[in-house]
């Protein structure tokens, strides 16, 4: 067997449409056979693991949560990768944007005032933005591989996040417990709809950060210029953008909303500080940025599946009793399908049983 | 393909046993959240044991379920949250991170009962439970002075909070009771389960010519480079003889099983109450494992301590007791008290560490 | 045995697997394929060989199973980006996370179940030599086949014929095409011997380094074998003074600890990515030397021209 690839003239846009429901679709078949090799009634499982969390409303709140950070990263990452910039360390940036914006109510947890909070989600952006500007100056100024370096980083925030929990931000009440205090009320981000759950304001920022993304990629000069360059550095060059100021955008974008992200979770979620805040929230962006096909829309919708994902491992777990690492199969498998089916957006697909000269595979 | 469907088919095998919630809705449901994976060999297997246990007893009026690998945090709120939702009556939450999420729980769902490990904070309908490992650490330290021939042990550490602390202290107040110039080297891994850095922390230790090492992590690594270096170790969370069948001296087991099932009675019987239960080797939350690789006045000597710790005539910290750096911490047969121990942050003498702030 | 030939000992165990499975990663890139799953790969071969070891109680099974499923799991990563032309980047993190989740439901049986060790095999005369001996020539079949594979992808890149094509091909796929070498086809190859010995250095992981299975036992190793080629500028002495290095670091700050210098603890932890990264930037700041060696086409989607 051999297959073929024809690039397609134009971007095909029914395929556009087609290729995230048909990922979709491939994931779930290869989920109902894993979970039948499992020996677990497919119908069943597949019910518990995408169904059951959307048929309650204090789970459709859990959903919110979940997806809230999952988009806005997902949204900055999409960016940054438009402009072929490759930040994977949005996981330390989020933990960075989690320990800036946590300074006022931790060190001046005295100081209480309605501008607490503000100042915490600006400051947490802030964090986030200067932790990616590590990667994007070391890139742009000494060449070095920017996917590297972003991840290398991931790790220094988690220590240095701990090292501070464990000494100068520990609760003094807390028994040398490692979580830093709890944040006073100011401080604390609102639930959106407090009489029936838990989801708070992250999820609505983080519907704004995507809409705003949107009409910034589609009907703005900055917009044009990320995805020229993105596409290619010289074009870009003859329009006259600066790829250098490019690498310093992307990831400073990128970095601030992961940042936002990083003080959202901790302030509507946690109440305090602690050496896990994320649960790899930052890597599984990546996946929803793709999945989302880079656009911001796009994203939203993979946001909120992938953390559909989440709550489904759970559910299946109490249920039917599958082990809880069906979820990140879940997750890889969706994403494999996804670049998969992206194939056909950009190229014709023609496959052939004859074997030809130089067959490949 | 077939190869994979047959790990697959596997792994399957594992989760059987697990009990379906489509079964008798008449049964009283107990569930249980673990921070690590039911087969850990270590932490959460320990308290699984005890929920297998709980299952076997009351077989016929109890039900248990369990989430696994459950992250500290937001998580941890949801999880429990699902957990009071679908019916549970009883909620043990083992892990010391899941504490300010069963706090908010248990404050939303006043009729179902919360227990959670090793934490501090309680309600009305929110019970604490944790173990003295303490007391067996102290007969580690005994054993290890009796055993090391370079008067001194290492301690492989995961983090610097009090309940670890604790567990140094008392292990150099053990072996000091035998060897006063007994020194403890402490190695901080941060990490409470990552294999590479705990086999790489314990061959760094035995590198420098340590000969005993004791653990307050949880794989079995450093147990097998204990093994595979000829030296003597200590097992951590349960019976690690089969990773070190000639270095295992003894092993602090955690036996929850005792603890969980004496809950469930009393919320059959309607006696259930929000309790803090520190318990410890007389009750049976903690046990040694099988005195092994030592001499026989060695073994003799330690399970005469076991015996006197569990009359309650021994107390590990009972003082003169200095602090590390000569001060003094108790006087002479003055006992340390509970919140003291629970909020440890400081060395006793003899330690040979600088305690991380 | 003297504390620097413990030393010496430990650190060989630390750094065997990360220069396994950058050699592997060198080829793999050299033409010109970024693949970012390595952390996947490896995670997969270290679950196989346990299990392969476990059920055939045979270490050597265990190896041989450890590269097949490194390889295998490789070739899902190239279908996508060779013949699907998949981004590579993100094919990358998709193969780790799956590696990640697959690794986990396959090896859930067999969590703290003890493991089977791969015995050490003493060369008869080297061994015997003083300090050297004890060291170099009382290991493990890992650890001499590393050696090999230095020697021998040395050799394959440099001297050899097929070596010439591969870099061509990942210096300018387009113009290797026009010379009639099949891009895609060697590309392939170079995929799966990079998956082989991320396979390989699996079975390190839990045959020799810890003898048993744990979920993501890999802890991050497959990100720093990433780190280590780049590090190397894509020489495979250079990975392999590199592999060592970050195992001489990884080791030492736990002796730095013990010697009670009074530096947090999550500092010295921080040491190996801070390290890392320093050495990016020095190696990478010299925009020349980088250029000469780093393949041009690396992470470059091809497809054939009809």
């Amino acid at each position: 067997m051999r297959i073929e690839l024809q690039k397609r003239p134009a971007v095909s846009p029914l395929f556009s449409m087609l290729s995230p429901l048909l990922a979709l679709a491939l994931t779930l078949i290869f989920g109902a056979i894993m979970f039948a090799l499992l020996g677990k009634d497919p119908v069943a499982a597949m019910h518990a693991f995408f169904i059951e969390p959307l048929l309650e409303t204090w789970s459709l709140h859990e959903l919110a949560i979940k997806a809230a950070p999952l988009i806005l990263m997902g949204v900055g990452l999409a960016v940054c990768y438009r402009s072929n910039n490759w930040n994977i360390g949005a996981e330390g940036q989020f933990t960075i944007g989690a320990i800036t914006g946590s300074y006022t109510p931790i060190v001046f947890y005295d100081w209480h005032s309605p501008l607490v909070l503000p100042l915490m989600l600006v400051m947490g952006a802030l964090g986030g933005a200067l932790f990616g500007a590590i990667p994007a100056l070391l890139k742009a100024h000494f060449n070095t591989n920017e996917i590297l370096t972003s991840l290398m980083l991931v790790y220094i925030a988690q220590l240095f996040l701990d090292w501070l929990i464990r000494g100068a931000w520990r609760d003094p009440k807390g028994f040398n417990f490692p979580v830093s205090r709890d944040f006073a009320p100011e401080a604390i981000l609102p639930a959106i709809w407090e009489e029936s759950g838990r989801a708070h304001w992250a999820f609505v920022f983080a519907l704004i950060a995507a809409v705003l993304c949107w009409f910034m990629m589609r009907y703005t000069l900055k917009g044009f210029e990320i995805t020229v360059l993105g596409q290619s550095e010289r074009a870009g060059r003859f329009a006259g953008f600066s790829s250098k100021r490019m690498v310093w955008f992307g990831f400073l974008f990128s970095g601030a909303l992961a940042g936002l992200a990083g003080i959202c979770e901790v302030s509507g979620s946690i109440n305090h500080l602690q050496p896990a805040i994320s649960p790899g929230y930052g890597f599984t962006a990546i996946i929803v940025a793709f999945l989302g096909r880079l656009n911001p829309l796009g994203i939203v919708a993979s946001g909120l599946v992938l953390g559909l994902t989440y709550l489904g491992g759970e559910a299946a777990q109490l249920s039917i009793g599958v082990s809880d690492k069906v979820t990140r199969v879940f997750q890889g498998l969706l994403l494999f399908f996804v670049l998969s089916c992206d194939t056909l957006i950009y190229y014709k697909v023609r496959v052939t049983w004859a074997r030809l000269r130089g067959g490949a595979a | 393909m077939k190869k994979f469907a047959f790990a697959l088919a596997a792994s399957a095998a594992a989760v059987i046993g697990f009990s379906s919630a489509a079964a008798a809705a008449d049964k009283t449901k107990v569930c249980y959240v673990y921070v690590g994976s039911h087969t850990d060999g270590g932490y959460s297997q320990a308290h699984d044991l005890g929920r297998q246990q709980v299952q076997k007893e009351f077989a016929d009026k109890v039900e248990t379920s369990y989430l696994e690998n459950v992250p500290e945090g937001p998580d941890a709120e949801r999880a429990i949250e699902r957990l009071a939702r679908s019916g549970c009556s009883l909620i043990f939450s083992t892990s010391f991170g899941f504490m300010d999420a069963t706090v908010k729980v248990a404050a939303k769902f006043p009729k179902v009962k919360f227990e959670h490990g090793t934490g501090y904070k309680t309600g009305p309908n929110l019970g604490t439970y944790n173990s003295r490992f303490y007391e067996g650490r102290y007969i580690l330290g005994q054993i290890a002075a009796k055993t090391s021939k370079n008067h001194g042990a290492a301690y492989i550490a995961s983090f610097p909070i009090p309940e670890v602390v604790m567990g140094i202290n008392s292990f150099e107040q053990g072996a000091r009771s035998i060897d006063p110039s007994f020194k403890l080297k402490v190695i901080w891994v941060n990490t409470w389960f990552d294999p590479g850095k705990e086999a790489d922390a314990a061959k760094a230790m035995v590198d420098q010519g340590v000969d005993v090492i004791t653990q307050h992590t949880d794989t079995t690594a450093p147990m097998q480079v204990a093994e595979a270096r000829g030296i003597h170790a200590f097992g951590q969370a349960s019976d690690m003889i089969a990773a070190g069948p000639h270095a295992q001296l003894t092993a602090i087991v955690d036996t929850w099983g005792n603890y969980y099932s004496k809950r469930v009675k009393a919320l059959l019987d309607g006696t259930w109450k929000a309790e803090q239960t520190w318990d410890g080797l007389k009750e049976g939350v903690l046990t040694m494992a099988a005195y092994t690789n030592m001499p026989d006045d060695v073994k003799k000597m330690a399970e005469e301590t076991e015996a006197k710790i569990k009359s309650g005539e021994l107390h590990p910290f009972t003082g003169p007791i200095n602090k590390q750096d000569g001060t003094p911490w108790l006087k002479a047969g003055e006992k340390a008290d509970d919140a003291t121990l629970l909020g440890m942050n400081f060395y006793v003498e003899g330690v040979d560490d600088k305690l991380p702030k | 045995m003297n504390i620097w030939e413990a030393i010496l000992l430990t650190v060989i165990t630390a750094s065997t697997p990360l220069v396994i499975a950058a050699l592997g990663e060198l080829v793999t890139e050299r033409s010109g394929v970024l693949n970012l799953g390595v952390e996947g790969m490896m995670i997969i071969g270290a679950v196989a060989a346990f299990v392969g070891a476990q059920l055939s109680g045979s270490p050597y099974v265990g190896i041989l199973c450890g590269i097949a499923g490194g390889a295998v799991s490789s070739q899902l990563f190239a279908f996508l980006t060779l013949t699907l032309v998949a981004n590579q980047v993100a094919t990358g993190l998709a193969l780790t996370l799956l590696g990640l989740g697959v690794s986990g439901m396959i090896g859930e049986g067999y969590v703290s179940v003890p493991g089977v060790r791969l015995p050490e095999i003493a060369i008869p005369v080297l061994s015997d030599v003083p300090v050297i001996g004890a060291v170099l020539f009382r290991q493990d079949l890992i650890f001499y086949l590393s050696i090999v594979l230095l020697l021998g992808v040395n050799w394959f890149l440099f001297r050899s014929r097929a070596g010439l094509k591969l870099r061509a091909i990942g210096d300018s796929h387009t113009s290797a095409h026009a010379l009639g070498i099949h891009v895609i086809r060697t590309r392939y190859l170079a995929v799966m011997f990079g998956g082989a010995c991320a396979g390989l250095a699996g079975a390190q992981l839990s045959l020799v380094y810890t003898p048993q299975w744990v979920e993501n036992m890999s802890a991050g190793r497959g990100w720093i074998t990433l780190a280590l080629v780049v590090f190397a500028s894509w020489r495979p002495w250079r990975v392999f003074a590199g592999g060592y290095l970050f195992g001489a670091v990884t080791i030492l700050q736990l002796h730095a600890q013990a010697l009670g210098l009074g530096i947090p603890s999550q500092y010295l932890s921080m040491l190996p990515y801070a390290a890392t990264i320093v050495v990016l930037i020095i190696i990478s700041h010299n925009r020349r030397t980088t250029m000469i060696n780093t393949p041009a086409s690396l992470g470059k989607a091809f497809v054939p021209e009809r």
